[in-house]
């Protein structure tokens, strides 16, 4: 290391807004050559968004960016390949019917016949170089999700980076491909190469950087040497200081077992094992929370239960019925499963990708799940109707009419609109994901109130949320998702911030998951 | 992603998606795009006759609508093709590429063609009709089963499967025509019945009048369209296309099942294209050639497309098409070209019609105006 | 024999048409545009061939057959890739339904070539009388010395030069999108504009690019059948739209493969006149063997979609258009 020359890369006073959203707020950033730079912060802390301005994919409304010492402007990839910087990004560009060899290539200046026998050459010299292992003729569409990594990485170093950074690098490998990459990250380090890896795997950040800089909702917060730093102390950094929220919380009236999962495990179309041997239990008149870092599991885990995942063998869903008995859902239908009582309120990151159908109107949304019982060749609409209209009136859905579609709502209305429906079917289970994001307070509280008056009437519910403090008001008890796998389940109401960060980033790997509290 | 930058890193024009536009603006750019494609048209015809495009209008509608006989028959061609066009739209509305109308009409044309010269004389007229109805669409719903049956199943591509299925009828009916070739050498199948009975024939509705062509086809395929309308927007069934029209996720969030859609829809678009056929043979042609379906099957996809699937829409549409071929025609022949001039504007017209559907759909901002978003 | 070596010939012919078409759609497709507008681009490309002789051959004193030839051929391919830019425009600046455009492009097209058509005809004094008789020679001109080696030379040498030189740029098209850094670029254009457009590469350009100079080649299909095939006259018969779907069914059949399309343009001209050189067919019986090339078709697609393999799969962004800001 030779600290004493100038940053590779110095951001100062960096700002990005969206609308009304202020994504990253007079960040200061700094990454010196030979170097790793852990970039720490929790969900939407705006840790991607600061990388995509130096990777040319955003342009900052305001601040300065120094390479070697020298203001520079980055406005496109090109832009900043030219700078020498390169970014890995979460999902990978790569065109799966091309080689390894060809992806590395693409885009690049020139003309004429490919040279592949150079271009293989070069390829293996920077696989020699750092370890890698890369067949260029390889399809990409045959390559594991740490070979396509790989190869994204190889293809940055072909273009002559000497600044990488990589974007949740470990969050779709097993661990000792993790090991793996940690490896080659410290060679190029080693070769002089600044890396900057965004992450919240504190274990992992503690393991392979040098100092860590740290994010909170937009806001830097500081940057500390790792030698010098703990878990604990940059879980506090990471996640501030506890907000008072004074969301209701009844007692839970004599609760039962609902829902038992037990060894449930899902692997994802790579091949990756997404759920690890879940076991919980939901009961009634009870909210049980899901804590995790985003793609840690909850939307496979929720999708489960809904019938809507491919389970592995072994696992087992029991649903006990109102007198007792235990019916086994894996292997049912989605149908069958939330005519047992099961609702799922998921709302996917595009809102509509999934439960309601945007160019529907408002009243034809809420008879997705019950237009088979309605009428006989024609659908009565009327009952929809009066749904709609009751779910608008309670609920306050801003909205012309209810023969709106609801692709025309904003975000709020739609989350309203998709929970009411879910609510108003009495179910037994009621799962729901991401019921606030992107909602104002108002609007937040009304959901809070809504799945409170659930529980109850009785109702299992099982609250997937972000915010730490909601999660820690709201819920009963708390399950803690750590990359599939249960890390803990805490007793809300005694729990801390700390814990549950801390338990969501750190893998409690002698403890066995399911361990109840 | 890397944007088009230039020195003040928003582009010159930018395109942005409209969140909505009300019903009439719409419609507006609509007629507006047919007025410029008309204009065009106009151009074009001037240079290649000299002729005042005013004086070719006036006489493209007298070829279209001069006498009761040329009305009947441009009614009579608009109603085929809003037969095709209303089959279509469950298919399309399902997002599933059924460019295999032709085809569909066609067998549908050949069975009926088949019963009218087999048993059309030892049959009570109107049971020989709804025979012919039955069979027409049941010939139809099969041929367009098969695409989606491989679609449900394997994801086959069913926009160049029906496509074949187009060449697989076409050569069959060139195989029944050569069987029931009459007079012999000629190619053609000729009148049927051969014994100038005229059973099978659709009847007309009225005996007297300017309106005495007037066929029951008119009756029948509004009946069809106000059915298809009526199916799409309040029936179960509609329901679940338009849900898997939308996205296959949500159908299968939902309970349907895809695969059962995909059949079951084409089922019917198949059977309402084989009644087009029909149609075809038994209200208009009253014979069975390769050129049956003329095409139609073709254009009524565009019909189907440019509707949005509302089958009430499709009435203007179709109408609009077969006057300005018929009004071609009439042109052609008036000054001397050929009846491709039909084909010629019809291109135009929906050259325009297609191109205006971006100002529908996008919006351009300029560079200094409108709000930025990220 | 000989009726044997006459089908040959047949088939060879028909699949030259074929050939270009579906070696200009290969390059389209490549683009991730589906242009369905085959057959009217095809009567485009035969119309402009045949006007242009038809007025030089009609303007210049002493026509000469290369000259004609050298203009038919040039004005031929411009007016294709015209065809090609109206369906470019529509579809990726105006982001037009594919489908939608291409069919209205293949009316417009049949509509345009047979109005034209027909008048030439009228022009040049009645059905077939059209004559470019100096222009279509030079087309159809061979080595006597070559065709006269006993059957070989009558197979593979008795033809015009558009016969060769659809080998040719089949050749050259198959060798330019697997090997040169352009078409590596297109084929990523084809199957993942975003990826493509991350690695600075500009998509629009070579979607225009590759629609407007693909339907340039496919039109040379519509100028051999004219200037060729029916010795420079204008027939409103239809072939032309036949042979221009063939062509869209042989993509599928090569696989997205040019050089694959060579052998398979041939099949399908073998499948396309098979019936006439079999024995014992009566007329009905023959019109159901000309099924074949539309049940292969039907049966290789099948069987894509069965074995999912993915060099046999389409490029993945066939059909949509590209649109930065929907992601």
């Amino acid at each position: 290391m030779t600290p004493l020359d100038a940053a590779a890369i110095e951001m100062k006073n960096i700002t990005k807004t969206f609308g009304t959203t202020v994504a990253n707020d007079k960040v200061c950033l700094d990454v010196r050559r030979g170097e790793i730079l852990s970039l720490l912060g929790e969900n939407g802390s705006g840790k991607t968004t600061l990388m995509n301005m130096l990777s040319g994919i955003y342009f900052p409304d305001d601040g300065e960016i120094f390479v070697d010492g020298e203001a520079v402007v980055i406005r496109s990839p090109a832009d900043a390949y030219r700078l020498g910087i390169g970014m890995i990004h979460q999902h990978f560009k790569l065109v799966d019917v091309l080689t390894a060899a060809e992806n590395v290539v693409l885009g690049m200046e020139g003309r004429g016949k490919l040279n592949r026998r150079a271009i293989t050459a070069r390829i293996q010299e920077i696989c020699d170089r750092y370890g890698f292992v890369v067949d260029p003729a390889q399809k990409v569409y045959d390559m594991s999700v740490s070979q396509k990594q790989t190869l994204e990485i190889v293809k940055v170093l072909y273009r002559g980076a000497d600044i990488l950074i990589l974007d949740e690098p470990t969050a779709v490998l097993t661990p000792q491909e993790t090991e793996k990459l940690f490896s080659v990250i410290k060679n190029m380090r080693n070769d002089g190469k600044a890396v900057i890896i965004i992450t919240h795997k504190l274990h992992e950040v503690m393991e392979v950087s040098d100092r860590v800089a740290v994010l909170r909702k937009g806001v830097y917060v500081g940057t500390v040497e790792t030698k010098d730093t703990s878990p604990k102390e940059l879980t506090e950094m990471m996640m501030g200081r506890a907000v008072t929220l004074n969301i209701d919380r009844p007692e839970p009236k004599n609760p039962r077992t609902r829902l038992e999962v037990r060894h449930l495990s899902v692997r994802s179309r790579e091949n990756v094992l997404v759920l690890d041997d879940v076991n919980f239990e939901a009961r009634t008149g009870e909210i049980l929370g899901i804590a995790g870092i985003s793609g840690c599991g909850q939307k496979e885990l929720l999708e489960a239960i809904a019938g809507l995942q491919v389970t592995e063998k072994g696992s087992s869903i029991l649903y006990y019925g109102d007198d007792g008995t235990p019916e086994e859902l894996v292997g049912k239908k989605p149908l069958d499963i939330s005519r047992m009582g099961v609702a799922l309120s998921f709302v996917p990151e595009d809102r509509l990708g999934m439960g309601l159908v945007g160019s529907m109107d408002l009243a034809d949304n809420m008879m997705l799940k019950t237009y088979r019982t309605s009428g006989r060749l024609f659908a009565d609409r009327r009952p929809s109707a009066r749904l709609a209209k009751k779910v608008v009136e309670e609920l306050e859905v801003a909205t012309p009419d209810i023969s709106t579609p609801v692709r025309r709502l904003s975000g709020g209305n739609v989350q309203k609109i998709l929970v009411g429906r879910e609510i108003s079917a009495d179910p037994t289970v009621l799962m729901s994901a991401y019921a606030v994001r992107g909602l104002d307070i108002n609007t937040s509280y009304t959901i809070y109130h809504l799945l409170n008056e659930q529980k109850e009437k009785g109702v299992a519910v099982i609250y997937v949320g972000e915010e730490l403090d909601v999660l820690l008001e709201l819920c009963d008890r708390i399950l803690v998702l750590c990359s599939g796998k249960v890390n803990a389940i805490v007793d809300a109401r005694t729990a801390t911030r700390e814990e549950v960060g801390f338990l969501m980033t750190y893998l409690q790997t002698e403890k066995k998951g399911g361990a109840e509290t | 992603m890397s944007t088009v930058h230039h020195s003040h890193g928003v582009p010159l024009i930018r395109i942005v998606k409209r969140t909505s536009l009300s019903r009439p603006h719409a419609w507006a750019i609509r007629v507006l795009a047919v007025i410029l494609a008309l204009v065009v048209c106009a151009l074009l015809i001037y240079a290649l006759t000299n002729l005042n495009p005013i004086r070719v209008y006036n006489s493209m509608f007298q070829g279209a609508f001069g006498t009761g006989k040329r009305t009947w028959v441009t009614l009579r061609d608009s109603m085929t093709l809003l037969c095709i066009a209303v089959g279509l739209a469950p298919a399309f509305k399902m997002r599933f590429w059924n460019i295999g109308a032709e085809g569909q009409v066609l067998v549908g044309g050949l069975v009926t063609a088949a019963l009218m010269l087999y048993i059309g004389a030892s049959f009570p007229t109107w049971l020989l009709l709804v025979l012919m109805f039955v069979c027409s669409a049941a010939a139809g719903a099969v041929w367009g089963l098969v695409p989606a049956v491989f679609k449900a199943r394997w994801n086959t591509n069913e926009t160049l499967f029906t496509l074949m299925m187009n060449y697989i009828a076409i050569q069959l009916t060139s195989y029944f025509v050569a069987r029931w070739e009459h007079p012999f050498g000629s190619n053609t199948v000729g009148i049927i019945p051969r014994d100038g009975s005229k059973a099978g024939w659709l009847p007309n509705l009225l005996s007297e009048g300017f309106n005495k062509d007037f066929g029951w086809n008119i009756i029948i395929v509004l009946v069809i369209t106000a059915a298809v309308f009526a199916y799409l927007k309040y029936s179960k069934h509609g329901y679940e296309i338009a849900v898997v029209g939308e996205s296959e996720n949500t159908a299968r969030y939902a309970g349907i099942s895809v695969g059962k859609v995909y059949m079951r829809t084409m089922l019917l678009s198949g059977a309402i294209c084989g009644i087009a056929g029909f149609i075809a043979v038994s209200g208009a042609s009253h014979t069975i050639s390769v050129s049956t379906a003329g095409g139609r099957g073709f254009t009524a996809i565009i019909v189907a497309w440019l509707a949005k699937f509302n089958t009430f829409t499709m009435i203007i549409i179709s109408l609009l098409l077969v006057f300005l071929e018929k009004g071609a025609i009439q042109i052609a022949s008036e000054f001397n070209l050929n009846d491709y001039a039909s084909q010629v504007i019809t291109g135009i017209i929906l050259f325009f019609i297609i191109g205006s559907e971006f100002f529908i759909n996008y919006r351009l901002v300029f560079r200094g105006k409108g709000g930025h978003r990220a | 024999m000989s009726s044997l070596i006459s089908l040959i010939q047949a088939a060879i012919v028909f699949g030259t048409v074929i050939l270009f078409g579906s070696t200009g759609e290969i390059l389209t497709e490549k683009s991730g545009n589906l242009n369905l507008g085959v057959p009217g681009i095809m009567y485009i490309g035969g119309i402009a061939g045949l006007a242009t002789a038809f007025f030089y051959e009609s303007h210049a004193a002493v026509p000469h057959g290369i000259v004609g030839l050298l203009l038919s051929l040039i004005v031929s391919f411009a007016a294709a890739c015209v065809a090609g830019l109206i369906y470019s425009f529509l579809t990726i600046t105006l982001r037009a339904n594919q489908n939608v455009t291409g069919l209205t492009l293949s009316i417009f097209g049949s509509g345009v070539a047979n109005l034209f058509g027909g008048s030439l005809n009228n022009m040049a004094g009645g059905v077939g009388q059209i004559s470019v008789a100096v222009t279509s020679r030079a087309y159809r001109a061979y080595f006597p010395a070559l065709a006269g080696l006993g059957p070989v030379g009558k197979i593979v040498f008795q033809y015009g030069f558009m016969v060769y030189l659809a080998i040719i740029v089949a050749i050259f098209i198959t060798w330019f999108i697997n090997r040169s850094r352009v078409g590596l670029n297109l084929r990523a254009v084809g199957e993942s504009p975003a990826t493509a457009d991350a690695a600075s590469i500009n998509v629009t350009k070579y979607k225009y690019l590759a629609t407007c100079l693909g339907a340039g080649i496919s039109g040379l299909g519509g100028l051999y059948y004219t200037m060729d095939y029916i010795k420079g006259t204008w027939a409103t018969d239809g072939t032309i739209e036949k042979l221009g779907w063939l062509a869209v069914a042989l993509v599928i059949f090569a696989s997205w493969k040019a050089v694959r399309g060579i052998w398979g343009a041939y099949l399908f001209g073998l499948l396309f006149w098979a019936y006439f050189y079999i024995s014992g067919l009566t007329r009905a019986s023959s019109e159901l063997f000309k099924m074949l090339p539309y049940l292969v078709t039907i049966v290789v697609l099948i069987v894509v979609s069965l074995r999912k393999r993915r060099e046999n799969q389409p490029p993945a962004s066939l059909g949509l258009s590209y649109f930065r800001e929907d992601r």
